[in-house]
């Protein structure tokens, strides 16, 4: 706490009020309308609307088209976030072991970041879609059946293929500030004791990485669940059939286009309550890292 | 390597090589969609459609470039490459600018000063972490209609400079700041406003380039936002202006012009992080946690 802070009294609201403003009108009126309209149902032309209570909610659990968006949203954060941890850590570990020339691969490495989610969808669907895509080709001529545009299998791989690299450049900065930190002690006195280098990793290095690593698992998932809106609705739109339509695209889809409000508003209720779950994970675990500084 | 003929030393050799090579590796897959789409922007229509794209850049550059300058992105995105570009700029520094601005404001207030409901000020603000614009998009668009705020540059930078994490970061900054400065700063009659210009602003530069990197990605990046609060084209991001041009199921789509697009889609936003490289890598690193 403060020993000395300014006197004025009238100054800090002054401060405080762009951020509050903007703050109460575009988040906190949002979300609260985003509430009330989840338990209202409007009649088919907007006029007027009757409290339906959690109707909305049960109407929207009991769709299997939001329980495919459920499941699909699953299959694909899980691909994502897996995948860019793993391709990020293994390139950050080979990273430290080398001596020169490390800030120019990291110049090359960091690249994607900069790239927006839908271009780099874009990207992806230019480099593999079936009629004239340079990589499509080698795997139509290899006997694959290869086309995103028809299959819903390959349009989830290529959709995942796009979020994944666009994420990798993140991680792989995470991993190795985090293996930096590592004290070089602990792995030569593993190194004398005759532990293989791929021993010292998975019990010295693996573990003394954990907090780095939940911490992207968080960032990624949220990533995964809200960031890839652009490539899913840049490469697929949600298809072939609704293949690759994850939870935020569906209420995108249903408040946009289709224009069922209250459904729509039911889903962001359902988004807010997992995205405060994520949050409240990852600050319980932050918490824990304080201790053990 | 494991034969115990060679020496440690020419083991770590060898493990090095390895590493350079899986670096090597990492790079290209990183780096291949770039420098291919690059590679794309210098070919001719014809030569795009007839896969596979060679892999060293062609003849056209000049004449792609040339196009798509002088108005014939004009033809399938409506607006010329400049507007699209001043537009994607104007928002990406809108949002870096405005949310440096408003968060160090904040942030100065709950350190440096006293008054009633300041610690429900800052919880009021760090809620909105959990408020991301998908879980609210349907109001948060009625709010935007409501306020006039449709096909305005208003509307595509106000709703997102409110971020509670810049405002942690610099409330965590400036709670660093030792009590003795700002003791002596008041023994010799600073006030506020200059406190902040001679003492705190020097002190926060770093803090404030690397934010600026990472809002002024998180600005030109941004797609469901500038997707549903414009509608007109002179209002298009370059990013959304791209998606509207593209057509795989149309024969029509001129490739050449649309790969010079992605290229500087793409390119400003690289420059800057490349550039900013050591306040970014920082920045991401250290506050993001």
């Amino acid at each position: 706490m403060r020993r000395t802070v300014f006197p004025h009294k009238l100054l800090p609201w002054l401060l405080l009020a762009p951020q509050l403003a903007i703050t109460l009108i575009f988040f906190y009126w949002p979300a609260a309308q985003a509430f009330r309209q989840s338990v209202l149902k409007e009649d088919p032309f907007g006029l007027s609307s009757t409290f339906v209570g959690l109707a909305n909610f049960r109407k929207v659990l009991g769709d299997p088209a939001y329980l495919n968006a459920l499941q699909v949203t699953v299959v694909f954060s899980l691909l994502v976030a897996f995948g860019a941890l793993a391709v990020a850590l293994f390139l950050a570990v080979q990273a430290e072991k080398i001596v020169r020339h490390k800030g120019f691969y990291r110049t090359l490495m960091i690249w994607p970041y900069a790239v927006a989610p839908a271009i780099a969808g874009m990207l992806w669907l230019f480099m593999f879609n079936p009629s004239f895509g340079t990589l499509a080709w080698p795997l139509r001529q290899l006997g694959f059946d290869w086309n995103p545009l028809l299959d819903g299998d390959d349009a989830m791989a290529l959709v995942v293929a796009a979020a994944t690299w666009k994420q990798i450049s993140y991680n792989f900065l995470f991993f190795v500030a985090g293996l930096q930190a590592i004290p070089r002690s602990l792995l030569e006195a593993a190194a004398i004791d005759g532990a293989s280098r791929r021993h010292a990793f998975w019990t010295i290095v693996f573990p003394l990485l954990a907090p780095t690593t939940f911490f992207l698992l968080v960032v990624n998932t949220v990533y995964a669940l809200f960031d890839t809106f652009g490539i899913i609705h840049a490469v697929t739109g949600g298809g072939p059939g609704r293949a690759t339509e994850t939870l935020v695209y569906k209420v995108y889809n249903d408040g946009f286009v289709n224009l069922i409000i209250g459904d729509s508003a039911a889903q962001s209720v359902i988004l807010m309550v997992i995205v405060i779950a994520l949050t409240a994970f990852q600050f319980r675990f932050i918490e824990r890292r304080v201790h053990y500084a | 390597m494991h034969d115990g003929t060679t020496s440690p030393l020419a083991a770590r050799g060898a493990a090095r090589t390895l590493a350079h090579l899986w670096m090597i590796l990492g790079v290209i897959i990183v780096a291949f969609p770039i420098y291919y789409v690059f590679i794309a922007s210098t070919h001719s229509v014809q030569t795009i459609l007839r896969p596979p794209l060679p892999l060293l850049p062609g003849p056209e550059a000049a004449r792609n470039y040339g196009d798509a300058f002088s108005g014939g992105i004009g033809r399938i995105g409506g607006v010329s490459l400049w507007r699209l570009l001043g537009n994607t700029t104007l928002i990406a520094l809108g949002i870096a600018v405005g949310k440096i601005a408003i968060s160090m404001a904040s942030a100065y207030a709950i350190v440096f000063f006293r008054f009633p409901f300041r610690m429900a000020c800052f919880w009021l603000i760090f809620i909105t972490l959990m408020l991301p614009v998908e879980v609210r998009i349907q109001p948060t668009y009625k709010v935007m209609v409501d306020l006039g705020l449709i096909d305005t540059y208003a509307g595509l930078i106000l709703p997102l400079i409110a971020s509670a994490t810049a405002t942690l970061l610099f409330r965590q900054f400036f709670m660093t700041i030792p009590d003795e400065l700002l003791e002596a700063a008041r023994v010799d009659g600073a006030g506020p406003w200059r406190f902040f210009k001679d003492i705190l602003w020097p002190l926060s530069l770093t803090n404030v380039a690397a934010i600026f990197v990472i809002q002024f990605i998180y600005g030109w990046t941004q797609y469901l936002w500038p997707l549903l609060v414009t509608n007109s084209n002179e209002m298009n991001t370059i990013v959304i202006a791209l998606k509207k041009m593209i057509s795989f199921a149309d024969a029509d789509t001129p490739w050449n012009l649309v790969m010079v697009t992605s290229v500087l889609a793409i390119l400003p936003p690289i420059l800057v992080v490349v550039l900013m490289q050591r306040w970014f890598v920082k920045g991401l690193v250290e506050t993001e946690k």
